[in-house]
């Protein structure tokens, strides 16, 4: 399956919803950088991130969330959260990584 | 497993280039093999080792430095992205005529050809940018 990146936030471009758009169940999303402000409950893109969990797997990189000074307690429950050691691992595990510059 | 690395944004302006090297690192650490780490476009503005970042803060070029002595890695700037923007090896700077050089240890400048082969003799190919 494949692996999609996306480290752009959802309020500055339309990479997460396009991504999630395109991702065939089964498939593993990942926030990174300011990708991270797409986990957050309650915002405008929460409704379209929690319809693609029935199909998709999301994680968000933990210390990229810890340096934009985003507590745990305010994602979208089913965002799983993981390190660099994480994403290393969602690569080698998916046959693809795609990259949503 | 093999995994390749390209990065196209310059050190400091955006996070690619920090998040490439912390993924290198974890990928490294975990016993993966990396096959090389291509820099492309604005990011070959991380092979300069003329930069003086204030000592508080990370030292990204030198940070790559350290690592690709460390683990042996090959560290690949784009010739004509880094012509472009003034980065120069010893034989470039003589050959194009210029007073210095300016690539950082543990850097080499080499053409395109070389992203095609670490897409191709990696397992992954990771793409960091903005």
């Amino acid at each position: 399956m494949i692996l999609h990146t996306v480290n752009k936030s959802p309020f500055e471009r339309n990479a997460l919803v396009s991504c999630l758009g395109h991702a065939q169940a089964g498939s593993s999303v990942l926030m990174i950088e300011d990708g991270v402000y797409g986990a957050i409950a309650g915002s405008q893109v929460a409704d379209v991130v929690n319809n693609s969990l029935a199909t998709v797997k999301i994680y968000v990189l933990e210390p990229d969330l810890a340096a934009r000074g985003i507590a745990k307690e305010k994602l979208i429950s089913g965002v799983q959260l993981i390190d660099y050691a994480g994403f290393v691992d969602l690569a080698a595990d998916n046959t693809t990584v795609q990259a949503w510059l | 497993m093999k995994f390749s690395i390209q990065i196209n944004e310059g050190p400091y302006q955006h996070q690619a280039s920090d998040t490439a090297y912390l993924f290198t690192k974890a990928a490294l650490e975990k016993g993966h093999e990396i096959f090389r780490v291509f820099f492309y476009h604005d990011g070959v503005n991380n092979g300069t080792r003329l930069t003086v970042p204030p000592q508080d803060d990370r030292n990204v070029i030198k940070r790559w430095s350290e690592l690709s002595k460390q683990y042996n890695l090959d560290l690949v700037l784009c010739i004509a992205a880094a012509q472009r923007r003034g980065l120069l090896d010893e034989n470039e700077a003589k050959r194009q005529g210029k007073d210095a050089h300016n690539i950082a240890e543990g850097f080499r400048i080499s053409g395109l050809g070389q992203l095609i082969e670490a897409g191709i003799k990696a397992d992954r190919l990771m793409v960091f940018g903005d």
